[in-house]
């Protein structure tokens, strides 16, 4: 099978309003014979729903949580992007798209990028005038910031709640369509099998996590909207019941899984304390716009630390090493994230680590407390003010910025990151791997989409801040309501899908049967026992440095841990009932799969990109060395029984608007 | 720490439940309340019973989605946290500690400490939105300023996360910080102007369909609210609806 992206011919700026005039649309009064099935309702599930239903398709929308609010998209702290240019330092669309793709280190496709930087315009007029509250200034016009890999203010953002904004606006709008009964809420119900009829995606089974049934739906296309699979690592940003089981299903179904190796580890996280921890919090990036990150430079000071024999505070300036300022003196502490955290696990390999598990290094905020300190007695009219006075104005600004942010901190720590500095370390946050997906966002299966972050797209091999929330608002609002039609006019005579067809018969059976196989394996040991094994192996092998030994060592381990699984799970309770611990191992079985492939993408490919560190493939400076020649495409893996021996397709990525260049950041 | 547990068990909304009692011991003073619980459930998995079933998902205290009433508070000791927030640093060794699910008419248990809200849904339903189409046509987004106050009380009050703490916390099972807060939300905003006053109406008359009781100004919801969302914006809602009753067309 050979890969079609669809992408339209023409020039890139032209190539989605010539696309929009010629696909085919569905009347409106053929709208209303047609079903769509959303399964996740954050961002991008969220606006798409809304969406389809505004423009008259029934919608049936799914989600494992108590309601469609609580989706993860809601965490996202620290804005969104978009090419409004409001700030005047040059902004445009072609700047936001060169930026997503060098900061995706070339390995995304071109004209999806472009169209996601087109619309990100629209999504900033949409939520405003759906009342999402955006930061303003005292003129009352809206607020920008910076991120990291961007040399322009574009980041719109909501205090740190950028993403519960966002969501309460996505979710507003389904509301309105909810109570016209255009879309039909099903609230703690999680999909757990994919229903074609001819070829076609044409509806899914469900399980009612209430009262543990079963349950058939169709419709005449379905859109996955699930998310991210960083919870393989078992420690990762994402809530507890993120997975990859909705995604995975349709996978075995016949779409392809590209680049699963593509994942984001974040610079800035609460490092882990210790054995019982269950997850891992973000501090939003953000904090990087004044926070400097810094380690001691000496050794025997970082031992000193560690045995807290020695406060932060009392080391001088020149025993402090500000690596990311040193090393990258253009970008500094606002290099991308992939280059931040390997910076970051350099230093505390080197033995420069700053907490009791050598883990950590320091973002603090000092300097920017006497900046604006400094500043704020100015414009009050305080002459020659003390030191003291300047740190006291100075945290109150700071507090105003990042208020919420030093509280959870200090919540999570009980340290007082006023007084002393941070400590962060990596963690796994996104996944820029996902299903594969045409220009359409159509995956290899006919009527089945794919969006959000539970697709591959645009991202490349690391995401940029801040183009998440954009991601998925842009596929939901703004793409999918529009290239859904072109399939879906080939279905207005088609009438409504019985659920009493032998396909959705046979998936129903096929669920059951797994369900009892769980049920009676009555092992000893609880589903976490197996997470938290499968977490370790990707942590070490597949995390932020890999190499061709630990993945083929993660692929031989991750194979042993599932037989295990399938042997050893022990799961209390009653399959026809509330379980969380069988909707737990659902989800783990899927992990163990996906896992397997994860670490067959990054043994094969042998170059480093992004998030994708290998080894062996390396600067003199330590720095990512891409191989474009060889890896200029995007691997989409075809399931046919073992994950590792999934088929590899290629699809060539192409450079026509952007000059192929190593990344520099210096 | 060692402590000892007494959770609410109920096997479904039908069945009748009980107080229980577990010994729980090892534990960290800097885990998390709900990793306490993770820890408990894998102890009870081991000896072969059935874990404590309880909501819960980001656990970085956005989501709304854990729950409980931990020596009789919503979401524990601590002021302007979520559980899943709370540390166990905030107990001492060797305490007791009452973990029940909420508790209102209008939210019913549906396992352990499991709670149905989807009242507060069905009342965002009756007109928690702005009518507008995302047709990607709509003005630019800087073309209506805003002034800063006015975006800053906007936001104070969509920071709610639907937790319903207030709703629990509240002698008269009152959702009304609950519905104010996303009253005020719009009432703050220009965007929300137009139907400020059928919002206002249909979802305060929602909110008394689904059961939940009237306001007597106690305060309790304020305290306990894990985003701090103030009482103020009860009475911009009574303003609101009375100024909607009072000058309504219909």
């Amino acid at each position: 099978m050979i890969l079609d992206s669809k992408t339209p011919e023409g020039p890139i700026k032209d190539k989605w309003t010539k696309h929009k005039n010629d696909i085919n649309v569905v009347g409106p009064a053929n709208k209303r014979n047609i079903d769509i099935i959303v399964v996740g309702t954050g961002l991008a599930g969220g606006s798409a729903s809304a969406s389809l239903a505004e423009m008259g398709y029934n919608v049936k929308a799914f989600c494992y949580q108590d309601s469609p609010r609580r989706a993860h998209s809601i965490a996202a702290q620290g804005g969104i992007n978009a090419a409004k240019n409001y700030q005047n330092d040059g902004d445009s669309i072609y700047r936001l798209f060169y930026d997503t793709v060098k900061g995706g280190d070339y390995r995304a496709r071109e004209a999806n990028v472009y169209r996601l930087a087109e619309v990100s315009v629209n999504i900033i007029d949409q939520c405003v005038a759906q009342g999402v509250p955006f930061a303003r200034d005292y003129g009352g016009l809206l607020d920008n910031r910076s991120f990291g890999g961007v040399l322009v203010s574009r980041t719109f953002y909501a205090r740190g709640q950028t993403g519960q904004q966002l969501l309460l606006g996505a979710y507003s709008a389904m509301n309105r369509q909810i109570a016209k009964g255009k879309i039909q809420m099903f609230n703690r119900h999680e999909m757990v099998e994919l229903v074609k009829v001819d070829g076609k995606a044409r509806g899914i089974i469900a399980r009612n996590l209430i009262t543990g049934e079963l349950e058939r739906h169709s419709a005449h296309a379905v859109v996955i909207a699930s998310g991210g699979y960083g919870n393989v690592f078992f420690l990762s940003t994402n809530a507890m019941g993120s997975n990859t089981t909705a995604a995975w299903k349709i996978h075995r179904n016949g779409a392809f899984f590209a680049n699963p190796c593509y994942t984001q580890i974040h610079p800035t996280c609460i490092p882990r304390s210790g054995e019982h921890q269950s997850k891992l919090t973000l501090m939003s990036e953000s904090l990087r716009n004044d926070g400097r990150i810094w380690v001691p430079k000496h050794l025997e000071d970082a031992e000193k630390i560690r045995a807290k024999t020695l406060k932060p505070t009392d080391l001088k300036e020149e025993d402090r090493d500000y690596y990311l300022e040193r090393r990258y003196p253009a970008f500094g502490n606002l290099v991308p994230r992939d280059v931040a955290s390997r910076a970051a696990k350099e230093r505390c390999d080197a033995g420069h680590g700053v907490n009791s598990t050598g883990e950590a290094v320091y973002l603090d905020f000092s300097a920017a407390i006497q900046r604006y300190g400094k500043e704020k007695a100015l414009v009050s009219g305080i002459n020659q003010p003390s030191l003291e006075k300047i740190i006291e104005l100075g945290e109150e600004v700071v507090e105003q910025k990042y208020g919420n942010l030093f509280q959870m901190y200090e919540k999570i720590v009980a340290e007082n990151p006023y007084k002393t500095p941070m400590m962060i370390y990596p963690a796994v946050h996104y996944t820029m791997g996902g299903v594969w997906v045409d220009y359409n966002l159509m995956t290899t299966i006919p009527g089945c989409y794919c969006i959000g972050e539970a697709n591959f797209s645009d991202h490349g091999a690391n995401r940029l801040g801040a183009s998440a929330l954009m991601q998925g608002l842009a596929d939901g609002y703004f793409v999918l309501p529009y290239t859904i039609g072109d399939f879906l006019s080939n279905d207005i005579r088609t009438g409504p899908i019985s659920t009493d067809l032998k396909e959705f018969e046979i998936a129903e059976k096929n669920v059951s049967d797994t369900i009892d196989k769980l049920m009676n394996i009555k092992g000893d040991k609880p589903v976490d026992y197996f997470h938290k094994r499968l977490g370790k192996v990707m942590w070490e092998f597949a995390g932020m440095a890999r190499s061709k030994e630990g993945l083929e060592h993660a692929i031989s381990e991750i194979k042993t841990i599932r037989k295990e699984f399938w042997e050893n799970v022990r799961i209390p309770g009653d399959k026809n009932e509330m379980n969380t611990e069988l909707e737990k191992a659902g989800r783990v079985a899927d992990f163990l799969e996906l896992g397997e492939l994860f670490a067959k993408d990054g043994l094969e490919r042998t170059e480093s990109a992004g998030g994708h560190f290998r080894e062996e493939s390396q600067t003199p400076e330590g720095e990512a060395l891409r191989n474009d020649k060889d890896f200029a495409f995007t691997s989409a893996w075809e399931f046919v029984g073992e994950p590792s021996e999934a088929i590899l397709h290629k699809e060539h990525l192409e450079f026509n608007d952007i000059e192929l260049k190593q990344r520099s950041y210096k | 720490m060692d402590l000892t547990l007494k959770i609410w068990r109920q096997k479904n909304s039908q069945a009748k439940g009980k107080i229980e009692t577990y010994p729980i011991s090892d534990i960290s003073e800097d885990s998390s309340f709900l990793e306490m619980i993770d820890v408990l459930n894998s102890n009870i998995i081991h000896e072969g019973g059935e874990p404590v079933a309880f909501d819960h998902d980001c656990r970085e205290g956005i989501c709304g989605m854990c729950s409980m009433y931990i020596n009789g508070q919503a979401h524990g000791p601590m002021r302007g946290t979520t559980t899943c927030q709370l540390h166990m640093r905030s107990f001492k060794d060797g305490e007791t500690i009452y973990i029940e699910p909420f508790r209102s008419g209008s939210m019913p248990v549906i396992k352990d400490l499991v709670v149905d809200r989807s009242a507060f849904d069905r009342i965002q339903q009756a007109g928690g939105f702005v009518s507008v189409n995302t047709s990607g046509n709509t003005q630019d987004a800087n073309a209506v300023p805003i002034p800063k106050a006015n975006a800053d009380k906007a936001f104070d009050a969509a920071a709610c996360i639907g937790c319903a703490a207030c709703v629990a916390t509240c002698k008269n099972s009152s959702a009304m910080l609950f519905v104010a807060a996303k009253v005020s939300q719009y009432s703050y905003l220009p965007q929300g102007e137009v139907e400020a006053k059928d919002r206002v109406v249909n979802m305060v008359n929602q909110m008394d369909k689904e059961g939940f009781g009237n306001c007597t100004n106690t305060g309790a919801c304020e305290v306990e609210c894990p985003k701090g969302i103030s009482l103020e914006y009860i009475a911009r809602m009574n303003r609101e609806y009375i100024s909607a009753t009072v000058s309504s067309e219909k």
